[in-house]
C-alpha cells in the first residue's frame, strides 16, 4: 500500500474512534500501571462485558500526581479525563459516563475537545496552558502498540519529507530550525551529523542513548512508553542523512514496559514498511538493534555506552577522537538522546521554520521535564525552552506540597546544581541555567522544601558518583571518595572546621583532572551548595546543629508530656518498639532504641501534635 | 522455563559485542550467572574468563548469587531519596531479617538497591519482581510481603 493510501485509511479509523465509537482510553505507562491502572482496566473490562465499548490501553499525560488516568470517548460529546480511578470510581464511570453516557463531575480532571457543563476543557487549566505539548503531544491519546494511530496524527511524514531530500538539505533543516542536543550538554543538532558526514567513511552508525540514568528524570521513559514511533521516526531521520545502515537503541533494562513497547513498535515498521530492505521504495535500508543496559550509569556518557555495546567495561575513552570520526566499531557514530530523536522527527514534520517559533534566541523549541518531589502536581511536562524556573514550579507544579516553604530546585541529575530561591527567575535555557551554577541536564527538576538538608542533598549525590565512577582515572575514583567522606562526616556530627578548604580544593582538582563528563561535573553539587547555602555547611560544623533537621544525629523524636492524649497509636506503629506508654497515660520515647524513622510524628493523633522533632544539643 | 545453557548460546554467534546480551539472557533464565556458566560464556566467545568477570561486575545488573523468588529493588533514585526511600530500605530490611543486597535463607525474597526506576512522581517506588509498587511507606511494606515472615516456610 502506498503511504498516503496507509495514512487517509488510518486516519479515518482514528477519527472514527474519536468521534463514533465509545471507548475507555487507560493511561498505563509505568507510572499508570504503578498506581493501579491495570486494576482499573480489569473493572472497565468486567463492568462493560457485552456492551459495544474499545478498551485501548494508552501512554501517559503527563499528570502523575492523578493516576490511574482513564479517558472515556463518547459519540457525539466531548471526551472526559477521570484521576484517581480506583476501583470503586472505575466501576461508577462504567455504568455511569461509559454505558448511560452520564459523566461524572466529581472524578473529573477535565473536558478534552469541548466543554461539559460543570467539567472545564482539561488543556485550559492554568498548568495546562502554560505547556506547550510539542513532543508530548501523542502522549495519551494514541496507542502505543499501534502504529496506525500515530501514522493518523501526522507520523512518518516527515521520514517522508527526508526521503525527498539529500543529507545536506536535512542538515539545513536542522541547522535552520537551531535544535540542540537534549541529553543534557546542549551540541547542536546539524554539527554532530555534519561532522560524521565529512568522515567521509563507508559505514556510519547512528546510536540512540536511551540510557536515562539520572536519578529524577523519567521524560525519556515516558516517551518511549507513550509515543515510541516518534522516537523512531527521528532515528530513520538521522540514520539516512548519516547514510548509517545499522542504528542502535540503548535503553535501560530498567524500563522493561519502554523496551517491551519499543520491541513492538520495531516489529510494527518492519510490518508496514519502515524498515529493512528498500524502505518505502526509496533504495534506503536501515535496522535497529536494541541494546539493553546493564546498570551503569556512565554508560550515560558516549564514549563509554559505545564500549558497552561492543561488550566491554563501559569506560570512557579519550576524546579526541569524537565519536564522530571513530566511533562504534572504530567507525564514524552519531549518538543522539531519545528527546533529540523525536525533535529532528518534529522538524520535519512542521518544518524548521514553525519549529523555531518557540524558544528562545539561543535555545529553540521545547524541553520535557519531569517535575518531582516536594511539589503539588508531580508530572511530565513540556514546556518552550525560556520559562522560568518559577513559573513551573508554582503555576504548572502548583507550588510546594504539604503547604511547605520551597528551598531549592535541582536540575540536571547529579552533575547539575540546586538552584535556591533568589534564583527562581532564571530563564530555563541552556546559558541561563549554566550561570545560576546548574546545568540543562536531561531534565529532572526535584523540588526540595524546608525540610530538606542541603548537605545531605550534596552527600546523597556524591555518594551516587563515587558508585558510578567507573575507576579509570585517579581523581574521580579517589577524588570523589575523599569528598563522600568529608560530606559523610558533616551530615554525622564529625565535621572539623577545615573541612570546608579541603572539599573546595578537591573539588577543583576533580574538575580539572578528570577523564570523562561524569567525573568533570561530580562535584557540581558541592559547588552549588556551598555556593548559596553555606550557612548549612557551617551550622553542622560550627553549631552542631542540621538547620532542616534532616540529618539523622542532629535531631531527635520526643514526646510533650502535656499535650500526649496516650491514644497508643505511636506506640502499636513503632518498627522498633521505642515507644512505652499504656492507654490514656503519656507515652515516652527511649532514645537508645529509636531509629528516627518519624512514623510517630507523621500518627500523632493529638491535636497540637505531641510528637516533637527537636534538635540534639551537641 | 529455565532454558539450557547451551540453547541460549545457540541464539548467538559468540562475538564479543555479545557478551552481555548473553549475560543478561542466562541472567533472566537462572537468576544469576554461576561459575559454570561463566566458563562456558568465555569458551563460547574465546575471551578470557577473567576478561568475562571484567565485564560482568562492572554493570550492577549482574549478580553472581542467586535471587529470591521475589526480588525486590528499592529505588535509590533523588525523588525517592528526599521522599525517605533510606527508610523504607531499613523498613524492609527489619521486615526480612536480611541486609541490602542479601536473600532470604528460605530463597523467598532478595532485596537490594537500586538507580533511579524513573517513577519518581510516584516517589518512593520500589520494584518487585517487574512490578512497580508506589507511594510506599513503612505502612505499606507489609502489605508488599503479605504477611511474611522471614522462617515462616522452613517452619510448614
Amino acid at each position: 500500500m502506498k503511504f498516503e493510501e496507509m495514512v487517509q485509511k488510518e486516519k479515518k479509523d482514528y477519527e472514527t474512534l474519536f468521534s463514533k465509537e465509545t471507548a475507555v482510553l487507560i493511561g498505563s505507562a509505568t507510572c499508570g500501571n504503578s498506581a493501579g491502572a491495570q486494576t482499573a482496566k480489569d473493572v472497565m473490562n468486567k463492568e462493560l462485558e457485552g456492551h459495544d465499548v474499545r478498551i485501548i490501553d494508552v501512554g501517559c499525560i503527563g499528570l502523575c500526581y492523578a493516576e490511574p488516568i482513564v479517558m472515556v470517548l463518547k459519540p457525539d460529546m466531548p471526551a472526559v479525563f477521570y484521576g484517581n480511578v480506583t476501583k470503586k470510581v472505575a466501576k461508577k464511570i462504567a455504568n455511569y459516563h461509559v454505558i448511560h453516557s452520564e459523566p461524572l463531575r466529581k472524578y473529573a480532571l477535565g473536558s478534552y475537545g469541548g466543554k461539559i457543563e460543570g467539567i472545564d476543557p482539561l488543556f485550559e487549566e492554568k498548568n495546562m496552558k502554560m505547556q506547550k505539548r510539542r513532543i508530548l503531544r501523542n502522549c495519551g491519546f494514541i496507542d502505543p502498540t499501534n502504529i496506525g494511530h500515530y501514522l493518523a496524527r501526522g507520523g512518518y511524514t516527515g521520514f517522508m519529507r527526508a526521503l525527498e531530500m539529500d543529507s545536506s538539505e536535512i542538515i539545513g533543516e536542522m541547522k535552520k530550525a537551531g535544535v540542540r542536543g537534549r541529553g543534557g550538554a546542549g551540541f547542536p543538532t546539524w554539527m554532530k551529523w555534519q561532522f560524521c558526514l565529512d568522515s567521509n567513511q563507508e559505514t556510519n552508525y547512528l546510536v540512540c542513548n536511551a540510557d536515562e540514568g539520572d536519578p529524577g528524570a523519567f521524560m525519556n521513559r515516558s516517551l518511549l512508553e507513550s509515543d515510541p514511533h516518534s522516537i523512531l521516526e527521528g532515528i530513520l531521520i538521522a540514520a539516512k542523512t548519516i547514510g548509517a545502515k545499522t542504528a542502535y537503541i540503548y535503553c535501560r533494562a530498567e524500563y522493561p514496559l519502554a523496551l517491551e513497547r519499543l520491541k513492538i513498535a520495531i516489529q510494527e515498521m518492519k510490518e508496514r514498511g519502515f524498515l529493512g530492505e528498500n524502505i518505502q521504495g526509496s533504495g534506503f535500508n536501515l535496522e535497529i538493534i536494541i541494546k539493553e543496559g546493564a546498570g551503569a550509569f556512565v554508560c550515560g556518557e558516549e564514549t563509554a555506552l559505545l564500549a558497552s555495546i561492543e561488550g566491554e567495561r563501559g569506560t570512557p575513552r579519550t576524546r579526541p577522537p569524537f565519536p564522530t570520526t571513530e566511533g562504534l566499531f572504530g567507525k564514524p557514530t552519531v549518538i543522539n538522546n531519545v528527546e533529540t530523536m523525536a525533535n529532528a522527527a518534529l522538524i520535519m514534520q512542521m518544518g524548521s521554520e514553525e519549529y523555531s517559533k518557540v524558544g528562545t534566541d539561543e535555545s529553540k523549541g521545547t524541553k520535557t521535564f519531569s517535575l518531582v518531589g516536594q511539589v503539588k502536581n508531580t508530572g511530565l511536562i513540556e514546556v518552550p525552552l525560556g520559562t522560568t524556573l518559577k513559573e513551573v514550579i508554582f503555576d504548572i507544579g502548583g507550588g510546594i506540597a504539604n503547604d511547605g516553604e520551597f528551598k531549592a530546585v535541582q536540575i540536571g541529575g547529579p552533575s547539575g546544581g540546586c538552584v535556591p530561591a533568589q534564583h527562581l527567575d532564571t530563564p530555563i535555557d541552556y546559558g541561563s541555567l549554566l550561570g545560576a551554577g546548574a546545568m540543562m541536564g536531561s531534565g529532572g527538576l526535584v523540588v526540595m522544601d524546608q525540610g530538606t538538608c542541603m548537605v545531605e542533598v550534596a552527600r546523597y549525590f556524591l555518594e551516587f558518583i563515587q558508585k558510578e565512577s567507573c575507576g579509570k582515572c585517579v581523581p574521580c575514583r579517589l577524588g570523589t571518595k575523599q569528598m563522600l567522606d568529608i560530606l559523610t562526616d558533616i551530615t554525622t556530627a564529625k565535621g572539623k572546621k577545615e573541612d570546608m578548604n579541603i572539599l573546595t580544593e578537591l573539588a577543583q582538582a576533580i574538575k580539572q583532572g578528570s577523564l570523562c563528563g561524569l567525573g568533570q561535573s561530580s562535584p557540581n553539587p558541592v559547588l552549588t551548595t556551598t555556593r548559596f547555602f553555606m550557612n548549612e555547611y557551617e551550622a553542622h560544623i560550627n553549631e552542631g546543629i542540621c538547620p532542616a533537621r534532616d540529618c539523622k544525629d542532629f535531631i531527635q523524636y520526643t514526646i510533650d508530656a502535656d499535650l500526649c492524649d496516650g491514644c497508643m497509636v505511636c506506640f502499636k506503629s513503632c518498627p522498633v518498639g521505642a515507644i512505652s506508654g499504656s492507654k490514656e497515660e503519656v507515652h515516652v520515647i527511649d532514645p537508645a532504641v529509636c531509629i528516627k524513622c518519624g512514623t510517630c510524628l507523621d500518627l500523632c493523633k493529638s491535636k497540637k501534635k505531641a510528637v516533637k522533632l527537636v534538635d540534639v544539643k551537641l | 522455563m529455565e532454558k539450557d545453557l547451551q540453547e541460549i548460546l545457540s541464539n548467538y554467534k559468540g562475538k564479543k559485542s555479545e557478551i552481555i546480551p548473553i549475560l543478561q539472557d542466562i541472567q533472566s533464565n537462572f537468576g544469576y550467572l554461576s561459575e559454570t556458566t561463566m566458563k562456558e560464556v568465555a569458551k563460547f566467545t574465546n575471551v578470557s574468563e577473567s576478561e568475562i568477570y571484567g565485564v560482568a561486575t562492572f554493570y550492577t545488573q549482574f549478580r553472581f548469587t542467586p535471587k529470591g523468588k521475589k526480588h525486590v529493588a528499592v529505588c535509590t533514585g533523588t525523588a525517592c531519596h528526599v521522599t525517605g526511600a533510606q527508610q523504607i530500605i531499613e523498613g524492609m530490611e527489619r521486615h526480612l531479617n536480611i541486609k541490602e543486597g542479601e536473600t532470604t535463607a528460605d530463597g523467598e525474597y532478595s532485596l537490594e538497591s537500586v538507580g533511579c526506576l524513573g517513577c519518581c512522581a510516584l516517589a518512593p517506588a520500589a520494584m518487585v519482581n517487574n512490578e512497580i509498587k508506589s507511594k510506599l511507606s513503612l505502612r505499606s511494606i507489609k502489605r508488599i510481603f503479605r504477611g511474611y515472615r522471614p522462617g515462616d516456610s522452613s517452619e510448614q
